[in-house]
């Protein structure tokens, strides 16, 4: 330890002001507060002590926080290949879990490539430090895409949405739109057909590295969500619920699993990374609009089927909560939270065209989340305004 | 204490009992207690008399020094050593009696001290008793320790306040414990207050776990106690629950300590300005109090008394949380009532910060232990960061420990993007930079914020002016 620190003390120096690394200074710089706490002291005039939170702790924990879904969806997508083959008596565990952790880890290097590439470029044009914001999205985007998504389009995205979501606003902390749903949107709208497309994106159907199996045949297997909103929510099969709360449904990478996303939902909960106002709100939300379609027999389904399909449960606890897009005020984390579980279900099921609404529905709220705040700000401020009048 | 459940106003954040004394109880639960290692103990230490004394004009805010004196003049204690220029009646007078030895200036000629050699026989000036408490206060130096808000800056004389607010305890980890202070000078203290009520209505703000008599029944103010953690000691916290300041009003603040100073000032007619100061903190051997003056020589009060460490140490003129980064060469700030001690931390290379689990740290996140541990446990933490600068990324971090109605991360944030209209509408005529001191402590974005509140305050005065 105190011989990397020694080290690091030494070729410090290269990495400074007319240093002759000096180009690389924030990657340096990344790399040592990474391995050791920063050894920076207060300044005089101001607070002589700190607490031992800081931004890079936080976003560790929300990224812990997505490794059992993260790892749930590796293995669902080896099973998955699998159901699609239709060797799933074959198959083993380990063997459909590292098939779907080969599928998978491409993305996620891609996404953190170009990612943190540009973070680094960026901070080192601004004379900043690397800010670890992008440490989450980057473990994001991989877990809201199909696993069919080709590389380039995921690279493209990814650049998109850090360049012009995130740094032209002035990086983690100024953004106005998450943007990990950004890259999705993006690819969304850019590439249609490779999103949901006609139902073989959401299963792997080659198998990589002599692991897993290549399907016979094309095989074509809509989300549980899409087939819902095809049939207009009639006649929806309710048999397929116990798989979709387990998570052994097709669909997006990271999102299947509620009782994954449960854990991560509750980790970040204890350690109050994610405000639970926010979490709770959104449920309160759907599962009041999802009462309210059932009653008008607009949708068959049960109101809370809506928590466990789709995207749902994983945007209501690990995209909802980003603390930077989301309402700041505590009063209007509750407004926020619900109007997100709203127009999720009120898409979902009023708008045939798009059968997932959560990612909408969050991306029209970090819209109006500024405006919730300046409502709740400016009660205080007639406040104060008030009183200065009635004195 | 018996408390009788009288009136309960959520809008404001806190609830209103009356306890048997008849005073009101203002109950508080926005804030931070941090436990640390090093707490004074109620004993009394001797510190030797040092070679030299220093009066800080930066000690008092807001304040355009005009050194009055030369190198060589001879003073007595209470004799002017410099004023301000805008309001030369307002004086900045010496606390020992000897020989100027040193007019001490920085770039461009700025003031930075005005030293003095003590003769040792403290000779003092007389100032008589008068009836004129404002005159006489101008006189004697006194007024200079008023503060005024807006703007937390040294009071103008010319200004009608509406009132005068002394807070009796500091709520701060390892502040000096003011029922200690006071044993003894209650005579003093009332005296003080009553002096006060001459200028203006008095405040007075008590802790709920002080029974001090000359506290709780103190005559010629109004007594509210404050039953919550830090920062409900502040003087800023206690004016937004009792009579927050509106645009265009002006309240007056003074430490309790310098109550006494007045106090004694009316009783002999002399200037005396010996604190009681608490020297505390994880470095110090044996915490305890010490008898000081204003601007004395920090040398004989730490020589011996630290831990022989072979870490560096943090000498701290103030309280750990609003106090200035000193050395042992350095002197006892004006307004100060403790000096802390603690270590440095440059020389801590700890590994992997954002995924071990650091017992010995401190932190309201439960993404570390702390919360495991109880409040019993007392820490020791150093002067690092303990990470880097970041944009705001959470959201209600200030608002958790600033027991105030206010926005205070939107606040922040005016003063940081200079929108001096949203900033009045946020209530900055309220605050001062200590009020933000523990949020400063919590931020995970490490801003500093309370730099951040004295330099918009500062911007703000000049605008306004």
């Amino acid at each position: 330890m105190n011989a990397l620190r020694n080290y690091l003390d030494k070729i410090k120096p290269n990495f400074e002001e007319g240093g002759k690394l000096h180009a690389f200074h924030s990657l340096f710089d990344g790399l040592e507060t990474f391995a050791f706490v920063p050894r920076t002291t207060s300044r005089v005039g101001s607070v002589n002590i700190h607490d031992a939170i800081d931004s890079k702790r936080i976003m560790s924990f929300v990224v812990i926080a997505l490794m059992p879904a993260l790892f749930f969806g590796m293995y669902n997508v080896g099973y998955q290949n699998a159901l699609a083959a239709g060797q799933l008596e074959q198959a083993t565990f380990w063997g459909m879990f590292f098939y779907g952790f080969l599928a998978v880890l491409p993305k996620i290097i891609v996404s953190y490539v170009v990612g943190l590439g540009i973070e680094f470029v960026v901070a080192q044009w601004k004379k900043e430090e690397i800010q670890e914001g992008f440490l989450v999205s980057g473990i994001l985007i991989p877990m809201i895409v199909p696993v069919t998504t080709p590389l380039w389009m995921l690279a493209i995205a990814v650049a998109f949405s850090v360049i012009l979501a995130k740094e032209i606003f002035g990086g983690t902390g100024m953004n106005i739109f998450n943007p990990a749903l950004i890259t999705r949107a993006f690819l969304f709208f850019s590439y249609p057909s490779a999103m949901t497309g006609d139902s073989t994106v959401w299963v792997s159907q080659q198998s990589i590295l002599g692991l897993g199996f290549t399907a016979p045949e094309a095989y074509t297997a809509a989300t549980p969500l899409g087939q819902a909103a095809a049939e207009g929510f009639n006649g929806f099969d309710c048999g397929t619920i116990e798989n979709a709360i387990t998570g052994l449904i097709p669909g997006a990478i990271g999102e299947t699993s509620v009782i994954a996303i449960a854990l991560g939902a509750i980790l970040l909960l204890w350690t109050g990374v994610a405000s639970w106002k926010t979490m709770c709100s959104v449920f309160v939300g759907g599962g009041l609009m999802g009462w309210l379609m059932q009653a008008l027999e607009l949708s068959d389904i049960e109101w809370w089927h809506h928590f466990v399909l789709g995207g749902f449960a994983f945007g209501a606890v690990f995209m909802a909560t980003d603390p930077v897009t989301s309402a700041r005020t505590e009063c209007g984390k509750y407004v926020y939270g619900l109007l997100i579980g709203v127009v999720a279900v009120m898409v979902r099921v009023l708008n045939p065209g798009y059968p997932e609404g959560m990612m909408l529905a969050i991306l029209l709220m970090n819209l109006f989340a500024p405006l919730i705040d300046y409502c709740v700000v400016d009660r205080n401020i007639s406040m104060r305004a008030k009183r200065a009048n009635n004195k | 204490m018996s408390l009788k459940f009288i009136n309960f106003t959520p809008v404001l954040g806190h609830s209103i009992f009356i306890n048997h004394y008849m005073t009101k109880v203002i109950k508080l639960r926005k804030g931070l207690d941090v436990n640390l290692k090093g707490r004074a103990t109620r004993e009394l230490g001797q510190v030797g008399c040092p070679g030299e004394y220093a009066l800080v004009p930066d000690d008092f805010a807001g304040m355009k020094p005009k050194v009055v004196v030369k190198e060589g003049d001879q003073v007595l204690v209470g004799d002017a050593l410099f004023v301000d220029k805008l309001h030369p009646e307002v004086k900045f007078t010496s606390p020992v009696s000897g020989v100027v030895s040193l007019v001490e200036r920085g770039d461009r000629r700025k003031l930075l001290s005005v030293r003095v050699k003590p003769d040792g026989e403290q000779k003092a000036r007389e100032f008589g008793v008068t009836e004129d408490v404002k005159a006489l206060l101008l006189e004697s130096g006194l007024f200079g320790f008023f503060r005024s808000r807006p703007y937390d800056v040294v009071a103008n004389p010319e200004d009608k306040p509406k009132a005068v607010f002394v807070s009796a305890f500091n709520s701060m980890p390892l502040s000096q414990d003011f029922e200690y202070v006071l044993e003894g000078q209650e005579k003093e203290f009332q005296a003080g207050i009553s002096a006060l009520a001459k200028l203006a209505k008095v405040h007075l703000g008590v802790s709920s776990k002080q029974t001090a008599k000359a506290l709780l029944e103190a005559k010629d103010c109004e007594v509210t106690v404050f039953d919550g953690p830090a920062p409900a000691g502040n003087v800023g916290v206690q004016i937004n629950h009792i009579s927050p300041i509106n645009k265009g009003e002006v309240v007056w603040t003074l430490g309790a300590e310098e109550v006494i100073f007045v106090g004694r000032l009316l009783l002999t007619g002399k200037l005396d300005l010996t604190r009681t100061v608490a020297l505390a903190g994880s470095e110090v051997v044996a915490p305890k109090y010490y008898k000081m003056l204003v601007g004395q020589k920090l040398t004989t009060l730490v020589e011996g008394k630290l831990v022989k460490a072979d870490h560096h140490q943090r000498i701290i003129d103030g309280n750990v949380m609003t106090g200035l980064k000193t050395t042992a060469e350095g002197f006892l700030g004006a307004h100060h009532t403790e000096v802390n001690v603690i270590p440095e931390g440059d020389d801590n290379a700890e590994m992997l910060g954002w995924i071990m689990p650091r017992l010995n740290e401190f932190s309201t996140s439960r993404s570390y232990c702390s919360w495991l541990f109880g409040r019993k446990k007392e820490y020791t933490l150093d002067a690092r960061i303990k990470g880097g600068e970041r944009h705001i990324i959470m959201s209600g971090e200030y608002d958790r420990v600033f027991p105030m109605d206010i926005f205070a991360g939107y606040l922040v944030k005016a003063i940081i993007t200079g929108d001096i209209d949203r900033q009045e509408a946020l209530g900055i005529y309220e605050v001062a930079p200590e009020d933000f001191a523990i949020a400063e402590f919590v931020d995970s974005s490490k801003l500093e914020l309370q730099r951040i509140v004295r330099e918009g305050l500062d911007i703000l005065r000049k605008e306004n002016a």
